[in-house]
């Protein structure tokens, strides 16, 4: 019971905005709630957000963990890329499904090995270790692709990007199973404390008896390992890999969801489910400015605003301020009761 | 409150309350001019926050604070200094990459056609420090210089603004016991020169060194203010502590100890280059060694080397007559082996998580991550050391950031004692942390060697050494010189052997030692 109470507590400012940024764009958008089955498959907007939040909430996973240590992988965008385009070419030149599939996640664990190596082991910020890839990562792609937008007409792969199991769209049903399964990792196990240790306090938890450079390569490879599947998930979506734009500034929009998830990028507490639903805020925003008719020249500006607010609300000082309200209604009382 | 015309600041009456909970409550505080007074208290008994209310870092609650007589109301630190009150904390607060000079006068730089005179600057800097006897180049930066000579300069800039009042908040907490003489000559010439000097400290030595009088806070009240030199140890520790410490640690001092237990633990050979030269060490179950020698001697890289939080580059280890592998703490650990470092923020504490998981983490990483240890099992654990230890903390689920020094390094033994260690060393368990909990974990590490884990205890404070160690090892310049056993262990002996033979190096060499 208190568990369960004090997850809600944690992610209640989240449901909260999600909350107020669905009701306005409902006002906007009347027939917004409206869901509808056909062919034994929901439709309707909030499925929309859901599937089109799934490249963004599968990297938001891996960044979670990442940010925790105190990192940062600035790859991820790139490693959908390149994995977009090595599950094309391999699908192409006659790898059957698995084969593919095996292979590009490969290559991701393999991207997230070398930024893991490149921090845990030779101790390179994470900022500038993760640009490395994250610069070279576009042009890796390109090579794989020769420069043209490879595409792929393979049933099996295009269905991980538009099919639909349980009458959901199967990115859905990915990256809500890979969140499930990233958050029974860690906090099922060790990992989700010593991962906080480590990022709090590298030296302390090394000299506790931490294995350090362990738990940073694992988390670096979970990363790649996100975004390899939400790489394959993109390449799938539009039965073609585009090495230019695939997954183009997603690292961004998916430190931002790790943001309005409330895990500092101080490293330290973290929390899956929240920066999941901090990603579902961000495609939440995006479909609701679509919808709502407005000049595309305003969508930045306007995400932009709405995030403004919504890290406003979280800030610490802010908080220490309606904290310091509400204690004061509340004063009296404990006060009293001390003084007998 | 007699008028008394030697009272330069007093403060009556103050209150001040946190929210949940009243810090200070009626607590009359008075100096006079030329004296040097000490305030005393545990850790959490209001010492720092009076000092915050005189200096107007606080706002108080009640009361009234009379400087020279006149009623004043500082609004801020800065309206403090204006008034004549100025402060010097532990950590220097003055900017590293600026020169003395400029530390000196930031702010106030004498001008020459509205742009700073730096001849003036560097000539008024030099006369200033002339005063302290403090001969060195005022265009090197600040961080060129030890810590102590950082104070002197932040003494002097304090004085300098201020000039009625100065607060030390333990300025003596990171100097070895050459640079306190140091400090303390400044402190006297001040006293001298008619100022009120307000002493906060830990260490009891210095109380009895250097101050007039007392006075001793406890849970936010004023306990009372004494003459010092009529006031015995012992009766001072009853007023901080508020209970009889029944056997304070220097009554057991001089009792010669010996362990005869076998050797479990050697060291032949061992070392790393440029941190400290190869030495044997042989330990025996149920044994206290004590390792004496000034900051930069070799004690910490001794403590490091053996944990293998560096590894070492000569000699081997054993155990039970077999091989070690001792190159990495996680190693280290597997052969039961803890340590508490010295730098509890930056080595010891995972600042954020809570007591609980701080207490279970060297546990937790020996099981590895895919046996975690059961919520019930942790919150057992996490109780049964509060308890234990009386760790002061309101629960298990605090941030341990949030504990005074004490109780984090309390919390810190905790989480090595909750893996069952058989060699444990601590490097300085005691710096930092009030009489009670200092006491305490004296006492605790008498019980642990009773129950026959080996300790390594590292430590300054030599009386403290004394007490508990079997046999005392000096280092001096990395090297392991001596090793005193049963009735060697005195306090004269270590600071002799410390020391070194006839010859003692001049006051700028053991100064430079001390930066490295």
């Amino acid at each position: 019971m208190s568990m369960i109470g004090l997850y809600g507590k944690r992610l209640l400012p989240q449901f909260i905005a999600l909350a107020i940024i669905l009701g306005l764009v409902s006002i906007a958008f009347p027939g917004f709630f409206n869901l509808q089955i056909q062919n034994g498959r929901l439709y309707g907007s909030l499925i929309d957000i859901l599937n089109r939040g799934a490249p963004v909430a599968l990297l938001a996973i891996g960044m979670t963990v990442v940010i925790a240590t105190k990192g940062i992988d600035l790859s991820v965008g790139a490693v959908m890329a390149i994995c977009g385009a090595v599950a094309a070419s391999a699908i192409t030149s006659g790898y059957s499904l698995p084969a593919t599939l095996l292979i590009t996640v490969g290559v991701g664990v393999l991207c997230g090995l070398w930024n893991g190596i490149l921090v845990a082991v030779l101790d390179i910020q994470p900022i500038i270790a993760t640009l490395v890839l994250m610069v070279a990562g576009r042009g890796i792609a390109q090579m794989v692709t020769n420069g043209a937008i490879l595409t792929f007409n393979d049933e099996g792969l295009i269905f991980i990007g538009s099919g639909s199991l349980f009458g959901l769209p199967m990115p859905v049903v990915i990256w809500i199973t890979a969140g499930i399964l990233v958050a029974l990792l860690v906090r099922r196990t060790a990992l989700g404390m010593l991962i906080e240790a480590v990022g709090v306090n590298r030296r302390a938890s090394t000299l506790a008896g931490v294995s350090t450079p362990v738990l940073l390569i694992a988390a670096y490879v979970l990363s790649g390992l996100c975004a390899s599947v939400a790489g394959i998930i993109a390449a799938a979506d539009i039965r073609g890999a585009d090495a230019n734009n695939a997954g183009l500034w997603l690292e961004l929009d998916a430190i931002l969801a790790v943001v309005i998830g409330g895990t500092s990028l101080l490293g330290g507490r973290f929390s899956v489910a929240a920066s999941l639903l901090g990603a579902m805020i961000i495609q939440s925003i995006n479909t609701g400015i679509l919808l709502s008719g407005f000049p595309p020249e305003f969508n930045l500006i306007i995400k932009a605003a709405i995030i403004v607010f919504i890290l406003v609300l979280q800030s610490p000082k802010l908080q220490g301020t309606l904290a310091f309200f509400s204690r004061s209604n509340a004063a009296p009382k404990p006060a009293e009761s001390k003084a007998k | 409150m007699q008028p008394d015309p030697d009272t330069i600041l007093s403060a009556n009456r103050i209150d001040k309350v946190f929210p949940g909970a009243k810090a200070l409550s009626n607590v009359d505080f008075s100096l006079r001019r030329g004296e040097v007074h000490a305030l005393l208290g545990e850790n959490g008994a209001g010492k720092s926050t009076l000092v915050k209310c005189l200096t107007g870092a606080y706002h108080r609650d009640g009361g009234t604070i009379l400087l020279e007589g006149a009623e004043i109301d500082p609004r801020d630190t800065l309206d403090a200094q204006r008034l004549g009150i100025g402060t010097v904390y532990q950590e220097v607060n003055l900017l590293p990459n600026l020169s003395v000079a400029e530390n000196l006068f930031l702010g106030r730089q004498p001008r020459r056609f509205g742009l700073i005179d730096t001849a003036a600057v560097n000539r008024q800097a030099r006369a200033l420090l002339a005063e302290y006897e403090l001969d060195i180049d005022v265009t090197d930066g600040l961080d060129s210089f030890s810590v102590a000579i950082q104070q002197v300069i932040a003494i002097a800039r304090a004085v300098d603004v201020s000039g009625k009042v100065l607060i030390l908040d333990e300025p003596t907490a990171s100097l070895d016991a050459h640079e306190v003489a140091m400090l303390f000559r400044v402190v006297r010439r001040l006293k001298a020169r008619g100022l009120g000097i307000i002493f906060i400290t830990h260490f009891l030595e210095q109380v009895y060194e250097i101050t007039d009088r007392v006075t001793i806070l406890r849970n936010g009240q004023l306990v009372g203010t004494r003459e010092t030199a009529s006031l015995e140890r012992r009766e001072l520790i009853a007023m901080m502590l508020g209970r009889e410490l029944a056997a304070e640690v220097h009554d057991e001092a001089g009792t010669a100890k010996t362990a005869d237990g076998p050797v479990r633990f050697q060291f032949r050979d061992f070392g790393r280059k440029g941190r400290v030269n190869p030495f044997n060490l042989d330990v025996k179950a149920g044994e206290v060694i004590g390792i004496a020698g000034l900051l930069g001697s070799g004690r910490t890289e001794t403590a490091e080397v053996m944990f293998g939080a560096r590894r070492a580059d000569s000699g081997t280890a054993t155990i039970d007559g077999k091989a070690a592998d001792l190159s990495s703490p996680r190693a280290a650990i597997r052969h039961k082996f803890g340590f508490c470092p010295e730098d509890r923020k930056t080595d010891g504490i995972i600042g954020d998580l809570s007591v609980r998981e701080n207490i279970a983490l060297a546990l937790q990483a020996r099981r590895g991550w895919a046996r975690p240890i059961p919520r019930a099992e942790q919150d057992r654990l996490a109780a049964e050391y509060i308890k234990a230890l009386d760790i002061r903390t309101t629960d298990a689920e605090k941030p341990i950031r949030l504990l005074s020094g004490g109780n984090q390094q309390k919390a810190i033994l905790a989480r090595w004692l909750a893996t069952n260690p058989e060699f444990l060393i601590l490097d300085e368990p005691t710096r930092g942390i009030d009489v009670g909990a200092h006491a305490e974990i004296i006492r605790l590490i008498e019980t642990l060697c009773e129950k026959g884990m080996s300790l390594i205890v590292i430590s300054s404070e030599i009386e403290e050494l004394v007490v508990y160690s079997h046999r005392v090892i000096v280092l001096r310049d990395h090297e392991h010189v001596a090793e005193l056993t049963g009735a060697e262990i005195t306090t004269e002996s270590i600071v002799n052997t410390i020391a070194g033979p006839a010859k003692t190096p001049s006051k700028s060499a053991a100064a430079a030692g001390e930066i490295a």
